[in-house]
């Protein structure tokens, strides 16, 4: 079975660039406003959408991350409202691949088997839960995949190649590499260092491998997305949404504009980026 | 494995997936999970080791003042006999006090903070990090840190830094560096956010020094071992000055460590009813409260599944609780899995009821009790009037409450 994320992968292989992942904030300032960032960014260059869960206790996040998913609670952001957002965009793009990027809890308490079917009927393709190692995949990563998402797997410069092959396991879709211990939005790795792990993880699975956290300009796209199948911008759209916003969280420009001019010059960063070898 | 309804033994957990039944487990970032394997790599090397255990019974009866006394309460067991006499009963069981106030640093968390620093070294780690709510972990953490010569960072929410400033004072004096945490909304949920996220940042040279027994595996089981020594000896103590097991035991439970540790020697000691006291803050009708395995729903925070406060969608509520040391919307697995199991009670106190038991366990016993211990004598002083005089209650005074009369006072409408 393959999913949207599959398709879009292959397609991008062909054309021998990498793809450009854009993570946002669901909700973030508000629902409405969140929905048109996500109508705009297809249009803008985004080759895969990251559509983020909003949690109370986002401990893997930084700063920004933070910040914008509790303006999207404050919003009135629920994991209901999260999931109509896929299907109301749904209706108007039936192959950008979303993938819901968030914590476990929400999940947990939406339940499990209820959720994997209003995901499916939302038009969602993967899940990256950042607090489910493989450790804990008989929870959701399991009855993911027997649903037909894809479950997209982090690794790290802490997993080593002993634990690789079990981080690898029951992933799908894609990897995604963050290319340093941290939270979201801290600075750039060394690329020579992320060049380095992307080979090493390549030496263990054929899915494509996604960079991620750091990259905010499109020279770094470029950069990151020359030696991976796709380059993962998430701190910096966040940014772009919280850097229109007033002090007391009124618009002060068009939200959806300003991601969709971020997502342009990024795109075309990646655009540049051929893939070495693309084999 | 699935354990049964009713266990041979309440001891046995957790299962080699850190589960205790459906909670507990290691819900942490992939960044993390290589950390935490190697802790429990170590944690099961060093738990049956003879140097290790010798090493830290040393530092438990030389530096921290272990054993601490079983003390009879004779005071307060006293008061409670008057008052059923008044209610017509004529009984009134004997109260003791497991006296962990009297430890080093003045509570029960250096217990844990010995065993983990311990730890540390072993693993030849560089630096620890921290949590803390009132400041009683942190102060313990500062301690072990300055004893063995480690840089030590505590997050304590900045709402909590303001309250309790006397123990960041303590903090910096011995030589921690105190980091407020502005996020959120400045409690002990978001100071162990941004533990984890300085964890997550600083993988290689740094030891997280958990405060309470609960997060992701090995944490709570470790934490555990470290405090049964307040069951293990109270145990002992009682069959000692008593010549049997007491009928009931009782502690305050925030994230249940101090409760734990005075709770699992007794778990398969069938005829000592167990009971845990959760903040009931300003009632359970409302929100402010911390009374997570009363009014909250098992969920997923930190590391563990455990019963939590959280609304609807699965978003964590903060809580409300007098005193700062249960401010915490959960609570250890094990407790979670105990409730569940029904081998322990647990049962709110309101913060009106602990300050009137901290008023009176002052002026009857001379004790100045930690508001978190003070939950726990509330409780007696309610149950103790209708049990028979030849009944034995044995009370967990987790800390003392020095640090508390700031708090106190504003409570009572005076100025110090």
């Amino acid at each position: 079975m393959t999913t949207r994320i599959d398709r879009r992968m292959a397609k991008l292989k062909t054309e021998g660039r990498p793809a450009l992942v854009t993570y946002f904030m669901g909700g973030d300032p508000d629902y409405d406003t969140s929905l048109s960032i996500m109508k705009a960014l297809p249009g803008a260059g985004a080759d895969i959408i990251e559509l983020g869960m909003p949690f109370s206790d986002p401990m893997a996040d930084g700063p920004a991350i933070q910040a914008a998913g509790l303006r999207a609670l404050k919003g009135g952001q629920t994991l209901v409202k999260t999931l109509k957002m896929a299907s109301e965009f749904r209706t108007g793009d039936n192959e950008t691949p979303i993938v819901l990027m968030g914590y476990y809890n929400p999940i947990y308490i939406y339940g499990v088997d209820r959720f994997l079917k209003d995901a499916i009927a939302s038009g969602i393709d993967g899940l990256i839960v950042v607090d489910l190692p493989p450790e804990m995949d008989e929870e959701l990563c399991i009855p993911a995949l027997k649903a037909g998402i894809n479950f997209i797997r982090l690794a790290t410069p802490t997993t080593d190649d002993k634990r690789l092959p079990k981080v690898l396991q029951n992933t799908s879709g894609f990897v995604y590499y963050v290319s340093m211990t941290g939270i979201t939005g801290s600075a750039l790795a060394d690329t020579g260092k992320v060049a380095a792990a992307v080979k090493r993880i390549k030496g263990h699975t054929d899915l494509p491998v996604c960079v991620g956290f750091g990259v905010k300009t499109a020279e770094q796209a470029r950069v990151i997305g020359a030696n991976a199948d796709g380059v993962v911008v998430g701190t910096a759209i966040v940014n772009a949404v919280a850097n229109v916003l007033g002090p007391k969280g009124e618009k002060t420009a068009d939200p959806a504009e300003a991601v969709a001019t971020l997502v342009s010059g990024l795109a075309q960063g990646v655009r540049s980026a051929r893939l070495a070898a693309a084999e | 494995m699935n354990k049964p309804a009713t266990p041979n033994s309440f001891r046995t957990g957790p299962d080699e997936q850190g589960m205790f039944g459906i909670f507990g487990g290691r819900f942490v970032a992939e960044t993390l999970m290589p950390l935490i394997l190697d802790l429990e790599r170590n944690w099961n090397e060093v738990k049956n080791d003879a140097d290790f255990r010798a090493e830290l019974t040393d530092l438990s009866t030389h530096y921290a003042g272990r054993p601490s006394k079983l003390y009879f309460a004779e005071g307060l067991t006293k008061h409670l006999r008057e008052v059923s006499s008044a209610k017509g009963l004529g009984g009134g069981a004997k109260v003791y006090f497991k006296r962990e106030d009297l430890n080093h640093t003045g509570s029960h968390k250096i217990n844990n903070c010995l065993g983990q620093i311990l730890l540390a070294k072993r693993m030849g780690k560089k630096r620890i990090i921290a949590e803390t709510g009132a400041g009683q972990h942190g102060v313990a953490s500062a301690t072990v840190a300055a004893r063995f010569g480690f840089p030590c960072v505590v997050y304590m929410g900045a709402t909590d830094v303001a309250r309790q400033s006397p123990n960041v004072f303590r903090m910096k004096l011995l030589g921690a560096e105190v980091r407020p945490v502005t996020a959120g909304h400045g409690t002990l949920k978001d100071a162990m956010n941004e533990a984890l996220r300085d964890w997550v940042t600083n993988v290689e040279d740094t030891y997280y020094l958990i405060g309470t027994a609960a997060g992701p595996h090995p944490y709570p089981e470790l934490v555990r071992d470290f405090q049964s020594v307040i069951g293990i000896e109270a145990r002992a103590q009682i069959l000692e000055q008593e010549g049997r097991l007491p009928d009931t035991i009782i502690a305050a439970v925030g994230g249940g460590s101090n409760a734990i540790g005075l709770f699992h020697p007794f778990l398969d000691d069938k005829e000592v009813r167990i009971i845990g006291i959760e903040a009931g803050g300003r009632g359970l009708d409302g929100i402010e409260h911390c009374a997570s395995m009363n009014a909250g729903k098992p969920g997923v925070l930190h590391g563990n599944r455990t019963y939590l406060l959280q609304n609807a969608d699965g978003q964590i509520m903060d809580g409300h609780s007098i005193s700062a040391g249960l401010d915490y919307p959960g609570v250890g697995p094990e407790h979670s899995w105990l409730r569940d199991s029904g081998r322990v009670e647990y049962v709110p106190i309101l913060d009106d009821e602990a300050l009137e038991a901290f008023k009176l366990t002052t002026r009857v016993e001379g004790i100045i009790p930690a508001l978190e211990s003070a939950h726990a004598i509330a409780h007696a002083v309610k149950i103790v009037p209708a049990m028979d005089k030849d009944q034995i209650v044995i009370v967990n005074l987790s800390g003392r409450g020095d640090k508390d009369v700031h708090t106190v006072a504003s409570m009572l409408g005076m100025e110090i």
